[in-house]
């Protein structure tokens, strides 16, 4: 298999994933993403009605929602979205530019491929808005099974397995089960 | 700025950057993983996650990394359904969660559209909450959070009570390591007809 310009062999690309993941551990806490949707939600959510995460004496974190996922053990998202300068949801910013940087440094994206990847295109056409659609309601579920699993393929998967949870096995197991169900279904065809 | 913001921006610029560089942030990689057409995602995960258990469990046993910086997640139903629904939308994309940012930071536009239904639909689940609560999938299973073994100082429950936690996750480590480098390129043959000589 031809690897897209830049891209790590998987021995160097597996080591310096596994080291970031070891680094995380070692000086903070394992490394998880899908929270912070649900803080970014929170934080445009108080710009419109600012009754929704409240100080509060009784709660553990000093915060208490309306909402009751935001209010959930403690208040413990409720606090983060009353301080959005916090460790989870800077480093997600962090992941984002660091990315992006990379990205950048590594081989620039041609039109079409920032519309589509190529393997959608082999599969379902150019048009971008049917792609866009697909990626949008795509990203609905795997936000909402994210969150009803209470992490994703960072927070569950890698960080799960590597500390032998037994809850992340538990997510690898629907996670890949179904993941592979699916591209072998919707991807008939090669790139 | 505090040190914890420091950590964030060094600690999460690296997590971009290595997605970014081992090709996770390219959907026609994992497509071509969970297609089973193309491993090397595969083989670049397991290595990863081998890596950084036999560090952590290695480092743990020397004394060297602290034990309560270990977060174990609960166990309960919801944690299998929420990754068959996570399952079909990465496969459907090729993005999840922090991928998907990653893809969109890198300049895919689709992606942005991914981030944007990902908070609609984390938005979703904050509204179902409080009925999802009621159907019990929610409830904790096998030991809640739970480690396979019984990893000493951390205080979580063992799924198999007085097995050494910390031996079982080298061991793990190990094994991970080895499949990486035992599973082959693909494992399906391509479908496109290679021209006779």
């Amino acid at each position: 298999m031809v690897l897209p310009k830049g891209v790590l062999d998987w021995r160097l690309g597996g080591l310096l994933l596994g080291l970031v993941f070891f680094l995380a551990v070692l000086l903070v806490k394992p490394i998880g993403v899908s929270t912070q949707f649900v803080i970014l939600d929170g934080l445009l959510w108080g710009a419109v009605d600012s009754t929704v995460v409240t100080e509060s004496v009784d709660a553990k974190s000093g915060y208490a929602s309306s909402n009751a996922y935001l209010d959930k053990s403690g208040g413990k998202y409720a606090a983060s979205v009353a301080n959005p300068l916090n460790y989870s949801f800077v480093f997600v910013l962090a992941l984002m530019a660091g990315a992006g940087l990379s990205s950048w440094l590594r081989a620039p994206l041609g039109t079409a491929e920032r519309t589509a990847p190529a393997i959608w295109r082999a599969n379902f056409g150019d048009s971008p808005w049917g792609r866009y659609t697909a990626a949008f309601a795509a990203g609905f579920v795997v936000l909402y099974g994210a969150r009803l699993a209470g992490g994703c393929t960072s927070g569950h998967m890698m960080s799960g397995m590597m500390q032998t949870a037994v809850s992340g096995y538990i997510f690898a197991a629907g996670a890949f089960a179904s993941a592979i169900t699916t591209a072998l279904i919707l991807y008939q065809r090669e790139a | 700025m505090d040190t914890a913001i420091l950590l964030a921006l060094a600690i999460g610029g690296a997590f971009g950057v290595a997605l970014d560089r081992v090709g996770a942030t390219n959907p026609n990689l994992i497509v071509g993983m969970l297609s089973l057409r193309g491993l090397h995602l595969m083989k670049t995960i397991l290595f990863a996650i081998g890596v950084g258990s036999v560090l952590m469990f290695g480092g743990q046993m020397l004394g060297l990394v602290e034990v309560g910086h270990m977060s174990v997640k609960a166990a309960y139903s919801g944690v299998f359904i929420g990754g068959l629904l996570l399952g079909a939308g990465w496969a459907a994309t090729g993005y999840c969660p922090g991928t998907g940012l990653a893809a969109a930071a890198s300049g895919r536009r689709d992606a942005v559209f991914f981030a944007l239904g990902g908070l609609l639909g984390a938005a979703a689940y904050m509204l179902s909450y409080s009925w999802v609560k009621t159907t019990g999938a929610l409830e904790e299973i096998a030991g809640g959070k739970a480690t396979l073994g019984a990893v000493p100082g951390a205080g979580y429950p063992a799924l198999v009570p007085g097995a050494p936690g910390d031996m079982i996750g080298l061991a793990l480590g190990a094994a991970f390591i080895l499949i990486a480098f035992a599973l082959p390129d693909r494992l399906r043959r391509s479908d496109v007809a290679v021209p006779a000589e």
